[in-house]
């Protein structure tokens, strides 16, 4: 196989290197690198983000042609205006304080929120989808993203478009300027609904609701670890807690709204310090 | 004539002091010209055509950015004629509305950067999440980026006080409030009172200067709004930009 070099055609000087070169097309000589698909950020990246920022502005400028900022009376202490809205940014927070208190919905489902989002990279543990828009490669992760982001903006949309006086409920065709009758509606904590159907006392009725709240966490946790082997294992202990605890407690706010709409139960779990 | 011209001026002692270089028409150029300048440096010297695609990123981070800059430039602006002070903070947000020369283009557009800020961090952040770009290498950078939505958040809230009209008043007396519930450390919250939490000294108290909101809370956001918050976004924004370079790419970019 092998051709026995017999002789030199080139023969090599001991006062020179040498390396190996290839032709190729393009503008620039590559140095210790393989032929890649780059270009010069100057100027494909930095027309891009010129032409980025041109239409920006335009598009800002030719806006505020048709909308202006608000400028409303002076600020006037004794004078509440009903309803009272958030920014538009704040308003499914502000919507959530019709499902929770305001310690729940007001600082610890923000800061769980907050918190909960910076977890992502490390409780995903899932190598694919890295660099390309996919679904079927990751449906849980775009799932659960999707279900936290249609919360955000439904709550928005009914906070900027169908709540009116009081916060009621105001369809687009209702009357603003009529004040619903809040009697209408009697908001009941879970337990009295117990005591009123299973006829057991009102202690009875609590502890059956604090044993409904903790088991809701403890099957939702149990449920993948016993049943999902495969998505326990991937994730490890550690991970699988973390991301759980921010799951179940995301789709408890999908669930205390469901509650809250369809059966006006007000609280789950009542407790002398926290109603939740 | 001209190609004499250009010669001559690009080789001239005042041109090379400012650029180092020549004309950024060959390949040398371009490269000098994004590692010899400083606002350019952030950039690599050359990028993967596949992280050009616009149907990739769709601008999302850097639209956001340079919404940031227009609100800063807006902003100082906007300062030159505002007093943080509740008998003329109103008054002058009239007087930019109706006797000051550019000064409804000037509000407006500050404002509706601002809500576009709000809106591109929150589409470029989906995108960063839609793409999978947070994996590793670039977890920490994403933490970073969260920091920056709940600053973004804060900064334009902040500024929703300063007009001090009924709508600005209210809205942030809603979100005040809010601040007397945190369990703990404000007087409405759970065992906030049982630790001796009083409206004089919680949580609510610190932020807004006392029990209502007035003009320690006007010049608490003033101050939070146009230095305090732009200062940790500017350096939060450094470190999200250097990361994204030295982290290295999470896929196949």
């Amino acid at each position: 196989m092998e051709n026995k070099v017999t002789r030199e055609i080139f023969p090599r000087d001991a006062r020179k290197s040498y390396g190996l070169v290839e032709l190729m097309k393009g503008s620039a000589p590559i140095v210790k690198k393989e032929p890649e698909d780059t270009v010069y950020t100057w100027p494909h990246l930095i027309m891009i983000e010129l032409i980025c920022a041109l239409l920006v502005t335009a598009g800002l400028i030719i806006l505020v042609q048709f909308v202006h900022a608000p400028l409303r009376s002076l600020a006037d202490p004794s004078t509440t205006p009903n309803p009272m809205r958030a920014p538009w940014y704040f308003l499914g927070l502000q919507e959530l304080l019709v499902y929770f208190d305001p310690w729940y919905a007001g600082v610890v489902l923000p800061g769980m929120i907050i918190v909960g989002l910076m977890t992502f990279p490390y409780v995903d543990t899932n190598p694919k989808g890295v660099g390309y828009y996919t679904f079927s490669e990751r449906k849980f992760a775009v799932f659960n993203y999707s279900f936290g982001f249609a919360l955000w903006w439904v709550t928005i949309v009914i906070g900027t478009y169908l709540r009116g006086l009081d916060w009621q409920w105001y369809w687009p065709w209702s009357d603003h300027l009529v004040h619903m009758n809040p009697a209408l509606v009697t908001l009941v904590p879970l337990h009295i609904v117990f005591v009123n159907l299973l006829h057991v006392s009102k202690d009875v009725g609590k502890a059956l609701c604090d044993v409904l709240f903790f088991a809701y966490f403890a099957i939702g946790m149990a449920i993948p670890y016993f049943f999902m082997r495969k998505f326990y294992d991937a994730m490890g202990g550690a991970r699988y807690f973390v991301f759980m605890i921010f799951f179940l407690s995301m789709m408890g706010v999908g669930l205390k709204i469901v509650l809250r709409l369809l059966f006006n139960i007000k609280y789950i779990v009542v407790t002398p310090w926290i109603n939740v | 004539m001209l190609e004499n011209l250009k010669e001559k001026l690009t080789k001239s002692q005042v041109f090379r002091s400012i650029f180092r270089h020549g004309f950024p028409d060959n390949d040398m150029n371009r490269a000098y010209v994004v590692f010899s300048n400083v606002f350019l440096h952030i950039h690599p010297v050359k990028v993967r055509r596949s992280a050009l695609r616009m149907r990739y990123t769709f601008c999302l981070g850097g639209i956001t950015l340079f919404l940031f800059i227009m609100l800063t430039v807006t902003g100082i602006w906007l300062m030159f004629y505002y007093t943080p002070y509740t008998g003329l903070a109103y008054n002058n947000i009239q007087d930019l509305q109706f006797v000051i020369f550019g000064g409804n283009l000037m509000r407006d557009l500050h404002r509706f950067a601002a809500h576009g800020m709000v809106l591109f961090v929150w589409l470029h952040m989906t995108r960063v999440f839609m793409t999978g770009a947070y994996k590793a290498p670039r977890e920490f950078n994403w933490v970073v980026g969260v920091l920056l939505l709940v600053m973004t958040l804060i900064l334009s809230w902040t500024g929703y006080l300063l007009p001090w009209d009924q709508l600005a008043y209210w809205a942030v007396t809603v979100g005040t409030k809010m601040a007397s519930y945190t369990p703990f450390i404000g007087q409405n919250g759970p065992w906030g009172a049982q630790l001796g939490f009083l409206p004089t000294n919680d949580i609510m108290f610190m932020l807004i200067g006392g029990t209502v909101v007035g003009q320690n809370a006007l010049i608490r956001f003033y101050v939070l709004h146009c230095v305090v918050l732009p200062l940790f976004v500017t350096v939060a924004l450094a470190v999200h930009f250097w990361r994204i370079r030295k982290d290295g790419f999470s896929g196949p970019l």
